[in-house]
């Protein structure tokens, strides 16, 4: 009989946890942020006005108004289809994202029977190393560690699943027996795959500092593999985050990634409100299934650019024991404790909670970035998209991976 | 510079790069085109985006401008501490419409309270979609030959372009109320019967009959 807290940590559970915990949520509340934001923007109030009975909140109940309204609309199913390609395709589009997540270390290591304490130095080592604690160095605990699968090759695992959630938009133009939605599905086949390409390669000068794929090593390391600027508390540090070290990455990271969602300025696949897009075919849930897919995606892109780039769940200067300016290793047995340099002490609870706040934080503030990207720039032309992708985007990717290939082989030498 | 020796004053303006030696004024010049220099659309997506971010947070943080309309304490705002949004929230707050807006119909009355319609059917004539229908009767008045028994308009039917109250003779149908046709679950319930749009009516100022005055004779300009 497993434990509670083997339960917790089964990668199901926590699956279950961030799908309906917190990325559906967070996707549903997209939808209304993006007409609020988009509204104040252009000097609008956008929609206020949804309430159940005097609650108001600003609007934000209008998710709820939009996801009843999606379930009982008519899923009209247009004569010639390919019945199954046709039902198949939304749920290749959602799938990929939510499979993707389990990649994302959301969170750092729970031991919930330390919860209420302080951590002492040994466990702070364990913690930083991800051992369970045991009777000989600490105190018997479980361990929950916020990510659902930790595998070697982590974000390469990303851009494999990542790439199927296209075939939902080419198989629902193929599907449709409509030769506008066959187009937008061939222009969104097109785009994604001049972008993936940039994509990939512009995370590859990440790989190369971080010496890893897994994100995250990413996250409790940064570029201290590189640059060794502070080993005691390597991925806390900001100078140790991704951002500081691989702007021109971020920046094309950025680029490809908008890319990817299909939105604007990139939305030529579906152009919401002038050109045919591949799901025009598509009404009720069915639709509703894109759509919240698109605003997934967001989250998700979101998600790798605040784990990759901007430290994932750490926050400043904050260990798993509290605050800590300077310090060093020390070797105590097969483990490197940090000692000394602690100005702040925190409960583990209190530094858990930050943490994971942290992440949420950064996440949302990434999907704010990327609303606001979508109503600022006008749409591309299908030729600019692909000179943007191929002519520069790739180029300045493979020079980015060059460059920090070479900084790397001379650190390795310094 | 010009291709026969004149030195030509550099001013401000495009480029000069070289000057006909027929005529000093025909000149071929450089232009710059900012948009031939960004072409990876860095510097614009920059600017776009600051733009909007001003715009967002401005909008976010700062009071709405009507607040002082609105507010119960109406402490006062200075208008530059104030957001940009125009929205109007409707049912709360309504513009106040141009003086001219053509609302719904209304049936203006006499002096008794009678409708001052007298069936002349000119508004039905000129209607230009077919909206209005009046069943004319017997007058009980001398000076007045008919009235109308029935007079309905379908608000369904009718385009607002307010000929009837251009075509009426005597001041009897306006569309001053302000009013926007009220919405309905039925289309019969779109119909103005004549007691409903002489519920909105008042009493004209004008002399309606052939027993006042002639109004040649009280003009201020009699020479036309």
């Amino acid at each position: 009989m497993p434990s509670i807290w083997e339960i917790l940590d089964w990668p199901g559970t926590k699956w279950l946890f961030l799908a309906f915990g917190l990325v559906m949520p967070l996707a549903s509340l997209l939808t209304w942020a993006e007409r609020r934001q988009s509204a104040m923007m252009q000097d609008r109030l956008g929609p206020n006005r949804a309430n159940i009975g005097p609650i108001k909140l600003k609007g934000i109940l209008h998710f709820i108004a939009d996801a009843v309204k999606m379930i009982f609309k008519e899923d009209f199913i247009p004569g010639n289809v390919h019945k199954g390609l046709f039902a198949l395709a939304p749920v290749l589009a959602l799938a990929p994202v939510l499979i993707a997540f389990a990649i994302i270390p959301f969170g750092p290591t729970i031991y919930p029977h330390e919860f209420f304490h302080h951590l002492d130095p040994i466990q702070v080592a364990q913690f930083h190393q991800h051992i369970p604690m045991d009777g000989e160095v600490g105190n018997y605990t479980d361990s929950i560690r916020l990510q659902i699968f930790s595998i070697d090759f982590g974000l390469i695992f990303y851009f494999a699943i990542l790439t199927l959630a296209n075939y939902g938009g080419t198989i629902a133009g193929w599907a449709s027996y409509n030769k506008w939605a066959l187009l937008g599905g061939l222009r969104s086949s097109s785009q994604m795959m001049s972008y993936e390409v940039a994509m990939g390669l512009s995370l590859m000068g990440a790989f190369l500092l971080t010496g890893a794929l897994e994100p995250g090593a990413i996250v409790e390391h940064g570029a201290s593999a590189t640059f060794q600027l502070d080993h005691a508390m390597s991925g806390s540090n900001p100078l140790n985050w991704l951002w500081l070290w691989q702007p021109l990455g971020l920046v094309l990271f950025v680029t490809a990634a908008i890319a990817e969602t299909k939105r604007a300025p990139f939305d030529i696949p579906e152009g919401e409100p002038e050109i045919i897009g591949y799901f025009v075919e598509y009404s009720g849930i069915r639709w509703g299934m894109f759509f919240l897919a698109e605003f997934i995606e967001i989250v998700f892109i979101s998600a790798v650019i605040v784990t990759v780039f901007f430290g994932g769940w750490q926050v400043p200067f904050l260990d798993a024991d509290g605050f800590r300016f300077g310090g060093e290793l020390q070797q105590v047995g097969s483990m490197m404790v940090p000692t000394g340099g602690m100005i702040a002490p925190l409960p583990h609870w209190l530094v858990v909670l930050m943490q994971f706040g942290a992440f949420g934080l950064k996440v949302v503030l990434l999907c704010w970035f990327q609303l606001m990207v979508r109503w600022t720039l006008p749409r591309f032309r299908a030729d600019q998209l692909m000179n943007l992708g191929w002519k520069l985007l790739l180029p300045l990717a493979l020079g980015n991976v060059m460059v920090t290939a070479l900084v790397r082989l001379i650190s390795l030498y310094w | 510079m010009s291709d026969h020796g004149h030195h030509v004053e550099q001013t401000v303006g495009p480029k000069i790069i070289a000057v006909s030696a027929v005529h000093p004024r025909v000149r071929t010049i450089q232009i710059e085109r900012p948009e031939d220099e960004d072409t990876t659309f860095v510097a614009a997506t920059a600017k776009g985006l600051g733009i909007t971010i001003k715009h967002f947070a401005k909008n976010l943080f700062l009071p709405l401008r009507k607040l002082t309309t609105r507010a119960k304490t109406g402490a006062a705002v200075a208008e530059k501490r104030r957001n940009d949004i125009e929205t109007v929230q409707y049912p709360e707050e309504k513009v106040v419409y141009p003086e001219r807006f053509r609302g719904l119909h209304r049936l203006m009355l006499r002096d008794d309270g009678a409708v001052r319609c007298v069936a002349c059917m000119c508004c039905p004539t000129v209607c230009p979609a077919h909206c209005i229908t009046i069943v004319p009767e017997e007058s009980d008045s001398k000076s007045i030959e008919k009235r109308p028994a029935i007079f309905e308009i379908d608000e369904l039917r009718c385009v607002v372009c307010g000929l009837c109250v251009e075509a009426c003779p005597c001041d009897a149908i306006r569309m001053d109320t302000g009013e926007h046709a009220h919405p309905v679950e039925d289309r019969a319930n779109a119909i103005e019967t004549k007691e409903s749009m002489m519920a909105r009516g008042i009493k004209s100022i004008a002399k309606q009959g052939g027993e006042g005055p002639n109004w040649q004779s009280t003009a201020k300009n009699p020479q036309r």
